[in-house]
């Protein structure tokens, strides 16, 4: 004859106090639902951002590289060689490459009456037809620069360059005052997330740029498309085949990679959160043992009963146990259904899909569990321990 | 001769302290199965402290308890409590309802650590609330109820698993003469039953219609009028 209960009935001794309580057992699993949701919104909004990242990534190609020139060892500017995109082109794993200069001391405005200083940084850049395809960009509306046009006062302007000047559509009387000529306007370009310097460019074909403002032919900026899998290997080879002469002073980069260090900022932004979170949870666990060690105090009599009843000093420990394990849990699966609902809500408006980190879910609950026992163990024992004959004897 | 259910050997129990406690010394008791027994005696003399021995709640700190045959010094927690759940049930004076919970659930719960399945705990608890006479109350939340309603909610649940001996502690002490009157002829109803109890009482009235009285003062038994066919 020993005394045992069902699990059944385990479970609901367990609701015994969040039913008598309800608003005190909500108040007691605030802190586990903060941190489960601060853990699972913040998991789950970095895994949403970052899948849309990587998949941006993906679609823009990780496969463009820029060569541009850099300094000398003493500081001043080097220039790319006149001929620096034949090297290039010559270069093994190289589908494409288009030259590019800027011209620095050129400026673009709406009329010839806007005065010089509301510039607003738009650059004029000259380069060749094949400039779009090497970029993969798009035309928001009109047409791109071509063999004839590059030859005349034409200009094709960026993305930023056109909502600065104001431009949205294009006709056959749209111009710009660039450089003190009368330019006509051919297209705008869409956004290019992965050349912004071209958003905010007026560009103007080669040939136009040496008749009107004395272009000498050395390009700043290459913008090479290599084949996908060698881009690595062929990035290491592009400084010496653009300049064979100086090598170290050209700048090889991969403006990808700079979307995927994105990713890298994400993650360190994303432990901070996770931290708080977690100390969120270890407060959380603290306040359920609080109100479990509170509610024993107040139970003392129902203790009493239950051991009069056949009840082991197990079977107590279990009860109180059993109910700091479902306070927690429930502040677990609230706090996880809440991070779902923020993280869905953030894709939803930032247009990502939403990515619900299902080992972040699982893993929280994980630790509600562990902390609920935890929170439950002193409580538990101190019911467990609580001498029966004292327990009934009422004040 | 009728099976000994509860029998004390020179059981004492003493409360440490400065200067200790000696709420029971020297107490020899046996209590047979079908007995109605009385324990009297003025306050402060131990009654409590006989009841929470005899129910297996306390250990005797001298002597002897066995409880069904069994020796209570020697059972492990767990063993002790399966005792109070299968040949034990107690009434106390503030009767230890669940307000909330119906009379039938109250009633029930004197099966829950048996890990008796709970349709079966309510049905066993619906005859035996019906043997108090309050069938017509079983959904009825216990808190409810009148003083006396709830002390035979609290007598059927003692009764709910047929134990060897149901111990009583004062159970009229918080109910008016009409109402105390019913509770003794419950008890001595179930008595002719041959159900065996045990009751503290400070009521001469109740003393008077118990076939065995005990009387105890300073923690020692100062008479019995023994066991009687
Ligand atoms: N837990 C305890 N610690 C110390 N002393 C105690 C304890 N329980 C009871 N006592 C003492 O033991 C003595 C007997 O107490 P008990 O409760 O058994 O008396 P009682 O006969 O039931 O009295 P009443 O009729 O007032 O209920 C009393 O002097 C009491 O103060
Ligand atoms: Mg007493």
């Amino acid at each position: 004859m020993i005394s045992r209960v069902r699990a059944a009935d385990l479970l609901s001794l367990a609701t015994i106090g969040m039913r008598s309580r309800p608003l005190r057992a909500a108040l007691s699993i605030l802190g586990i639902a903060i941190g489960i949701a601060a853990i699972v919104g913040v998991l789950g909004i970095t895994r949403s951002s970052q899948a849309d990242l990587l998949a941006r990534i993906d679609r823009l190609g990780t496969n463009l590289l820029t060569v541009a020139n850099g300094q000398r060892v003493g500081g001043d500017a080097a220039r790319l060689p006149e001929h620096a995109a034949t090297g290039v082109a010559r270069t093994d794993g190289v589908q494409r490459v288009t030259a590019t200069a800027d011209l620095a001391q050129v400026q673009v405005f709406r009329t010839d009456r806007v005065p010089a200083y509301r510039t607003g940084g738009i650059e004029v850049r000259a380069t060749d037809p094949s400039l779009l395809g090497t970029l993969d960009g798009q035309l928001a509306t009109g047409v791109f620069l071509n063999e004839a046009t590059t030859r005349y006062p034409v200009v094709v302007l960026g993305h930023d360059a056109a909502s600065q000047l104001g431009i949205d559509r294009v006709d056959a009387g749209t111009r710009v005052w660039l450089g003190g000529h009368w330019f006509t306007v051919a297209g705008v370009l869409r956004p290019l997330e992965l050349a912004p310097e071209v958003d905010r460019a007026a560009l103007i074909g080669l040939p136009v740029a040496a008749e009107h403002f004395g272009f000498d032919g050395h390009p700043t900026r290459l913008y090479v498309r290599a084949d996908t899998d060698r881009t690595a290997l062929v990035a290491t080879m592009l400084a010496r085949a653009a300049n064979p002469a100086e090598p170290n002073t050209v700048d090889v980069s991969r403006p990808s990679d700079a979307l995927a260090s994105r990713l890298l900022v994400a993650d360190s932004i994303t432990s901070l959160l996770l931290g708080l979170g977690a100390i969120a949870l270890l407060v959380g666990g603290v306040g359920i043992a609080n109100v479990m060690v509170i509610s024993v105090l107040e139970r003392r009599t129902e203790i009493g009963l239950r051991r009069a009843l056949g009840a082991a000093r197990r079977h107590i420990a279990a009860q109180f146990l059993s109910e700091s394990l479902l306070l927690s849990a429930l502040g677990g699966v609230a706090g996880a259904v809440l991070g779902i609902a923020v993280t869905y809500a953030v894709a939803t408006s930032r247009g990502w899909q939403t990515l619900v980190p299902v080992t972040g879910v699982w893993g929280g609950l994980a630790a509600t569990l562990v902390i609920g026992a935890v929170a439950g163990l002193y409580p538990a024992g101190r019911a467990a321990r609580l001498n029966p004959t004292d327990a009934l004897r009422t004040s | 001769m009728s099976d000994v259910v509860l029998s004390l050997a020179n059981a004492g129990r003493t409360y440490p302290g400065t200067p200790p406690v000696e709420s029971l010394r020297g107490v020899d008791l046996t209590v047979r199965a079908g007995e109605l027994v009385a324990v009297v005696g003025p306050s402060g003399s131990g009654k409590t402290t006989l009841l929470n021995l005899a129910a297996g709640l306390d250990r005797p700190t001298t002597g002897s308890v066995r409880l069904a045959g069994q020796a209570v010094e020697n059972l492990s927690d767990r063993r002790l409590s399966g005792l109070r759940a299968y040949a034990l049930g107690v009434v106390f004076q503030q009767f230890f309802l669940m307000d909330h919970l119906s009379s039938v659930d109250n009633v029930a719960n004197g099966l829950l650590y048996r890990g008796v399945p709970a349709d079966e705990r309510r049905r066993a608890a619906a005859a035996a609330l019906d043997r108090v006479g309050l069938a017509h109350r079983a959904g009825h939340p216990a808190g409810k109820l009148s003083g006396g309603e709830r002390q035979r909610v609290a007598i059927a649940r003692a009764l709910v698993g047929w134990p060897a001996l149901i111990l009583a502690d004062e159970p009229t002490g918080n109910l008016d003469s009409v109402s105390g009157a019913q509770i003794l002829a419950l008890l001595r109803d179930l008595h002719s039953d041959g159900v065996t109890l045990l009751v503290i009482t400070h009521d001469a009235t109740v003393a008077e219609a118990c076939p065995r009285r005990v009387d105890l003062r300073d923690g020692r038994i100062v008479a019995d009028t023994g066991w009687t066919e």
